[in-house]
């Protein structure tokens, strides 16, 4: 059987998100707690947590998770990283066995920072230069595969039920101030943990439930730009498609959101004409992007979070407030197990996207 | 050389008719009212037998053949014959006859939502076919409020991603072009002059027309590039790569003669190639003189035929400073053309188009510029596997005149059309209504812009930006590795 990445598999998902505004960081039980309840909205088949403000003590550096395959993939690799970068840090990932995941790859975290030389000859800022170390890693590394690779976060992913990859990573060791969780209902056993969720690219990462028919245009479209979509899946798709237009573009997060889930074109029409023009531009200029079918995503990025249906809204999608933490889920049940009354609870509209933040005096 | 047989059954009550409606001099009077039949000169273009009141004409395949061989079939037969007689150029009108050249859309198949996401009723969801045609900036710009600024250049907006082709005054009739311009207008959609100029009585439709600058220039003038949404600078054509035009001074006679600026019975040549552009580098020359006669306020669009090193043309017009990129396929129409260079010279729009939008991607300028495809576009499911495989958009002509009563005869060439489409003979033309005729044109476009919704509802699809090269939407079947690479799709079932 062919696995992910040679063939594209689609699923159905759960997700889940916490965020603290106030900055206040908070361990892995909650998040883990709450994707739980949603047990039978996966399958066994994937599951995993992106977390934010977990590494403080190496906020500076690009932290890396990578899946290897084997020892010389690894050698490769870490042959490849010590060319190009200053490795802080490296280790294994501390796991605990448990029965219910099995076939783990080695998993290895890297705290680096780019060769301040070669990223001077580079004439490329240390975002572009790391990114494009990963997805060369991705490409051509056979057995190696980059999971996360951002600042003071990381993704911890792989094939089994979601609760049991929060206990295999231990998640509830890490705290941080913002995590998304996925659990995952591929429609195939493509048993490859690099296809689980969050996926990742530097600070972003995308936990996403459903199936998007705009697939193959979106594909070929950002592939044009220097990405190349190793896994044929909608979250990877997505993934980069926002990288693009936030870091490349300089869209906002919330212009993103008007372009890939753009409002429907009798929506524009009635808006005031200043709008109306706006709208249009971001629907006539980044129109291979627009995202169809059913998506609800949740969005992890530096300091905030952002959470989007596709325009009809085809998944489900729960937002909730208390105090200052947000939460996201795709039923409410997954909220109220951990947040019984909340002040607020709502499910935001099709195509409109919720974004929180951290506070501005969290100190961050 | 017969062809066909006219025949008719007891039925016929001799009221002549079909003496009236024959414009090839194939059925005569008699004495006393009898049918005289001269089957050489028949056409099969159906117009006695639409008309006949009782249903009583046959035209019938002669039954008399050729004797054929394993080599040579009627037609090789038929024409060495013609040949041998006249020592002329075949001509040929409409597509490519090419019965050995594969079909391409109908050898694929589209997609459906099942299960894993649901798909889409049109009839109860938007279900968007707006498409904007132009070039696009590389990025955004703000002011110094950090608002965006719309800095695209002019862009050509369709309700429908259905076009009509170019066909020019001349070959065909002002009254056709009439129809074209009301629907285009009705239908929020474009039509296009062709080389042969516009007509002044069309020019209150300019905000729905394209209008064309070929190799022969006819009808050019600064009024008429800037009473248009957009020019089309016409390279080739499908039916006639390399080809130029020829239409004969018969046809060049009072508003012809005028629109065209070509005196009163003298050939219009279009020479093959534009005398001013013999390389890349002067067909940007081109494109921005007409930006500069323009203001900058209309996108151009360069048409080229769907040849062996289309992708690679395609990629130069893309960096010659034009905004949309028109191409026409190996079945393309035509009011006239060579038989050998119609059905021998070029490849099938599938393929172009597939090429094309592949290797715009990989040199990264395919969102530079728009793709309008053409050449064999029947129905809205290839209009659909057009736009998957790659177009913007798509544009129909023969489709446009079956619409207003061509039934294919192909006799286009002989200016003596029955249904009064491609001839100047003011009897014939006066045979289409141009009013009833864009309301046939609008229930046609309309009637596939439904189809097209409900292909991309069953797909998941609401807008048809998300269809735009969505390749997987695509399977193939009964076609070898190499068409399916060349294509960029999977085999059903893999």
């Amino acid at each position: 059987m062919k696995k992910e990445g040679e063939v594209r598999i689609s699923s159905g998902c759960a997700i889940s998100g916490i965020f603290c505004r106030d900055g206040r960081r908070i361990t892995g039980e909650a998040i883990k707690k709450s994707i739980a309840v949603m047990h039978n909205r996966s399958n066994g088949l994937g599951g995993g947590f992106a977390a934010y403000g977990i590494y403080p003590q190496y906020k500076d550096y690009f932290a890396l998770h990578i899946f290897y395959e084997s020892q010389a993939a690894r050698e490769e690799t870490e042959r490849f990283l010590d060319k190009r970068f200053d490795i802080i840090n490296l280790s294994k990932i501390p796991v605990r066995q448990t029965p219910r995941i099995s076939d783990a790859p080695l998993i290895w975290r890297y705290f680096i920072t780019p060769l301040p030389h070669l990223l001077q000859d580079s004439q490329l800022d240390e975002d572009e230069y790391t990114s494009r170390a990963t997805i060369r890693i991705n490409d051509s590394i056979t057995g190696a595969y980059v999971v996360s690779c951002g600042k003071d976060m990381g993704v911890f992913k792989a094939v089994g039920y979601p609760e049991d990859v929060a206990d295999f990573y231990r998640i509830e060791e890490y705290e941080g101030y913002s995590w998304t969780a996925h659990g995952r209902y591929p429609t195939n056993t493509p048993g490859w943990w690099a296809g689980s969720h969050p996926f990742s690219l530097l600070d972003l990462t995308v936990v996403h439930n459903g199936e998007i028919s705009s697939y193959d245009a979106n594909r070929r479209a950002v592939e044009m730009y220097g990405y190349s979509c190793n896994l044929l899946t909608d979250t990877e798709v997505i993934t980069y498609i926002l990288d693009y237009l936030t870091r490349k573009q300089g869209l906002s997060l919330k212009e993103c959101s008007e372009v890939i889930a753009a409002p429907f074109w009798t929506t524009i029409s009635i808006k005031d004409e200043e709008e109306k023009k706006r709208l249009s531009y971001l629907r006539k200029m980044f129109s291979s992007f627009l995202i169809t079918g059913p998506f609800s995503i949740l969005v992890g990025f530096r300091g905030g979070m952002m959470a989007l249906n596709d325009r009809l809204k085809l998944r489900s999608l729960v937002a909730a407030e208390k105090g200052n933490t947000v939460y996201f889920s795709s039923e409410e049940a997954a909220i109220r197990v951990i947040e019984e009354n909340p002040d607020r609870i709502w499910a935001p509209r099709g195509g409109e996207a919720v974004i929180v933040t951290l506070d501005k005096e969290a100190g961050r | 050389m017969r062809r066909y047989r006219i025949r008719k059954d007891e039925s016929c009550i001799s009221c002549l008719r079909c003496v009236s409606e024959c414009s090839f001099g194939a059925i005569e009077k008699g004495t006393d009212r009898s049918l005289v039949f001269h089957h050489d000169k028949c056409t099969d273009c159906q117009r006695c037998v639409s008309f006949c009141p009782t249903g009583a004409i046959y035209i019938m395949e002669d039954e008399n053949r050729f004797r054929q061989n394993s080599v040579f079939r009627e037609d090789d037969i038929r024409e060495i014959l013609l040949q041998a007689e006249t020592g002329g150029v075949l001509l040929s009108s409409m597509g490519a006859s090419g019965k050995s050249v594969p079909i391409y859309f109908d050898k694929l198949l589209l997609n459906a939502s099942q299960v894993t996401n649901p798909s889409i009723d049109p009839l109860r969801e938007p279900m968007e076919t707006a498409v904007f045609l132009g070039q696009r900036p590389e990025g955004i710009q703000r002011d110094q409020n950090g608002n965006i600024v719309d800095n695209l250049p002019p862009h050509l907006e369709l309700k429908t991603p259905i076009m009509f082709s170019a066909m020019s005054y001349g070959a065909i009739s002002l009254n056709v072009h009439k129809a074209l311009a009301a629907a285009a207008e009705e239908l929020g959609t474009y039509w296009n002059t062709g080389e042969g100029g516009l007509h002044e009585s069309l020019y209150p439709y300019k905000e729905n027309t394209i209008v064309q600058v070929a190799s022969g220039r006819f009808g050019v003038h600064g009024t008429y590039l800037n009473t248009a949404a957009a020019i089309e600078i016409k390279i080739g054509q499908g039916a006639k790569p390399g080809i130029g035009g020829h239409l004969t001074g018969k046809k060049i006679i009072g508003d012809v003669s005028k629109t065209r600026m070509v005196p009163e019975g003298l050939d219009a040549i279009s020479p093959a190639p534009h005398h001013d552009i013999y390389s890349i580098e002067d067909l940007a020359q081109l494109v921005m003189s007409i930006k500069e006669a323009t203001h900058y306020t209309k996108p151009v669009i360069v048409k080229a035929a769907a040849v062996h090193n289309i992708a690679p043309i395609a990629s130069g017009i893309a960096r010659s400073g034009a905004d949309i990129i028109s191409i026409d396929g190996y079945r393309g129409g035509t009011g006239a053309a060579p038989k050998r260079i119609r059905d021998n010279v070029g490849i099938p729009i599938e393929l172009a188009i597939a090429a094309v939008d592949q290797r715009l991607r990989e040199e990264r300028i395919r969102d530079r510029v728009s793709i309008i495809a053409s050449g064999g576009i029947r129905n809205s499911s290839d209009a659909v596997k057009a736009i998957a495989l790659g177009a913007d958009a798509v544009s129909i002509g023969t489709a446009a005149l079956c619409a207003l009563g061509c039934h294919i005869c192909a006799s286009c060439h002989t200016g003596r059309c029955a249904w009064g489409l491609a001839t100047q003979d003011p009897v014939l033309t006066g045979r289409l209504d141009p009013e009833k005729g864009a309301a046939r044109l609008v229930n046609l476009v309309n009637a596939w812009t439904r189809e097209i919704k409900e292909i991309m509802g069953g797909m998941g699809i609401n807008s048809i930006e998300a269809l735009k090269g969505n390749r997987l939407a695509l399977r193939g079947v009964d076609l070898n590795a190499k068409e399916l690479e060349v294509l960029g799709i999977g085999y059903a079932g893999e």
